[in-house]
């Protein structure tokens, strides 16, 4: 049945659930564009099957009466989510076999409220990239392009894989994580929605782990109603991790309101950074006459250690990488490379020298020297203090306004190998993103409008710890005012 | 504070990572760059300040001690490279 891949999730919720068509007929539609999507390399594993399956269960579950929240919805995976029996490889040509024995806590809530799985999405090696080029499995391209060019460009990372799946139709929502930007950057690239709940909201438990205190899984989706509809099958406390938040979890698809009427937005000025194009200025001003025009106030308000985010951010995540992959040694799971002759330390060395691709070891080599004897005080200890200060900025900013609004990322998406010699100049497209990231806070990327060459541009909100409603309320906001982009015509 | 080859070697043999004079020669600079630019945290004030470990403020929680897991010895061998009698298997480690 065509038609059905262009739908939100909402839509193809609704439509199942009044008979104007089956799930197993949704399962269908997806798995046929997702057999036909092999030029983008979104996904690295197809599960039709499963999608199948779980629609037939929705399809009998309707019949009986017995209908979960996402009943006769295919979702994708993005391969960072440990999948009982379906391949699970985070990107990287270490984990090229692995096939969890078990079920992350999010992939089975998704699960459990009726949810079908079409495929694993690709993403960057261990979640550590902008622009999905540090796959192992070769990079995503995304379905947008500029305007009279062929030009192949990055979907953006780490999500790169769900947000380009979202876009292209052959998925109507998709997971991600985030761990300084993963899911709000790809979003904002590929002209849909993503939000990073408050950390702790979503339990980590079987996502492959890249930086503990700041990893975040979320949604991502057409619109701003599909994240609340997926964020409330995903989140919940889970007693299998220490940092989960145990608090009831509002129905958020509910308590969906664009007006924003006594709420006041919160404009930081340390967010106008030099070299940022003008279409992004002003696409940040218009964001908020938008949320003026939706009822809330503008103020003007400080965040005094902005700059020292990303340095932060480079500290603390690598040295959480450099611990969280010792795991990767080449005996319990994962490649292994012997060598020649050689004794355990070699088959360490060897397997990690071939395992890891080029970032991995990268940030892996900065983590282990910030954390090293004799650095660690003045490298990792330091960067945690500056992390709190960034916090404390945040709380006092919440004192005078409710929620924040700045652009999602510094530029449109930019073409694949543009930025990939230089590591610095990548980094820096998490400039707006990584701040919410070390302080745990709620933030979504909302499709703003479209610049001079056509390429979607985002604006990112960021909320109170806990307060996902009013991020989602004002990221409906601008989705009310925002002119409507059409998805890119099929050209894969 | 800049990194030579040597701390390159060393580094890369605490993280257990196999790696040539080539690519330890490539990764000098990048590093070096990294390093030199999260160095401007030295320029914040940061007396007085508790490190931030975790933006959740919460009591570790305690649970009964009781076993709520186990009896799957072969689902936990199953991804291993090499397994004998019911246990991983590495190298010899002992000469």
């Amino acid at each position: 049945m065509s038609g059905l891949t262009d739908k939100t999730i909402a839509e193809l919720r609704d439509g199942f659930r009044s008979g104007e068509f089956t799930a197993v007929e949704i399962a269908e539609g997806f798995n046929e564009a997702v057999a036909a999507s092999d030029r983008l390399n979104a996904y690295v594993e197809k599960t039709p099957e499963l999608a199948l399956e779980a629609a037939r269960a929705a399809d009998a579950a309707k019949a009986s009466g017995d209908l979960k929240p996402l009943s006769g919805i295919p979702i994708g995976m993005k391969d960072l989510f440990a999948t009982e029996g379906v391949l699970t490889s985070a990107g990287s040509k270490m984990l090229a076999n692995f096939k969890p024995p078990y079920e992350s806590t999010v992939s089975g809530n998704l699960k459990a409220a009726g949810a079908g799985m079409l495929g694993k999405l690709n993403m960057d090696e261990f979640a550590m990239g902008s622009s999905n080029e540090t796959c192992a499995h070769g990079n995503v391209i995304s379905p947008w392009r500029r305007e009279g060019s062929n030009a192949a460009l990055t979907p953006g990372g780490s999500s790169g894989g769900s947000a380009a799946a979202v876009a292209a139709g052959i998925a109507p929502g998709a997971t991600g994580t985030d761990t300084g930007g993963s899911i709000r950057q790809p979003a904002a690239f590929t002209g849909i929605c993503g939000i990073k709940p408050t950390y702790g909201r979503c339990s980590r438990w079987g996502i492959v782990s890249f930086a503990s205190s700041l990893d975040q899984a979320g949604p991502m989706a057409k619109t701003v109603r599909d994240c609340a509809i997926m964020l409330g099958a995903m989140a919940g406390f889970d007693p299998k991790d220490s940092t989960s938040i145990d608090a009831p979890i509002p129905d958020w698809e509910a308590g969906l309101s664009s007006d924003l009427k006594g709420k006041r937005v919160g404009v930081p000025k340390e967010y106008r950074i030099d070299g940022v194009p003008g279409e992004i200025q002003k696409l940040w001003d218009q964001g908020l006459e938008w949320l003026r025009d939706a009822g809330a106030e503008p103020v003007e308000i400080s965040l005094p250690h902005t700059k020292y985010a990303l340095p932060t951010y480079y500290i603390i995540a690598p040295a959480e990488a450099s611990s969280n992959l010792a795991r990767y040694d080449g005996v319990r799971y994962g490649l292994r490379e012997m060598v020649e002759g050689g004794g355990l330390h070699d088959m360490y060395k060897a397997t990690r020298a071939d395992g890891f691709g080029a970032e991995v070891k990268r940030r892996i080599m900065i983590g282990t020297y910030v954390l090293s004897a004799g650095f660690y005080d003045a490298y990792f200890t330091k960067a945690q203090k500056v992390r709190a200060l960034i916090k404390e900025d945040f709380r006092k900013a919440f004192e005078t306004c409710d929620l924040i609004l700045t652009p999602t990322a510094p530029s449109a998406a930019f073409g694949l190998g543009e930025k990939m010699s230089d590591p610095l100049a990548m980094y820096l497209n998490d400039v707006f993103a990584v701040p919410a990231s070390l302080a745990g806070l709620p933030a979504m990327s909302v499709p703003g409008g479209l610049d001079d060459a056509g390429l979607p541009l985002g604006l990112h909100l960021i909320g109170k710890e806990m307060d996902e409603q009013t991020v989602l309320n004002a990221g409906l906001a601008i989705e009310e005012r925002a002119p409507k982009i059409d998805m890119p015509e099929k050209w894969w | 504070m800049s990194v030579t080859l040597d701390d390159v070697r060393h580094i890369a043999n605490l993280a257990r990572i196999a790696m040539s004079d080539e690519e330890a020669a490539k990764l000098l600079p990048e590093l070096n760059n990294i390093l030199g630019w999260v160095e401007q945290l030295g320029e914040v004030d940061t007396d007085g300040v508790e490190p931030l470990a975790t933006v959740v403020d919460m009591a570790m929680r305690l649970r009964e001690d009781e076993v709520t897991d186990g009896n799957c010895r072969d689902a936990v061998l199953s991804n291993a490279p090499d397994a004998e009698h019911g246990f991983f298997a590495v190298p010899k480690v002992i000469e």
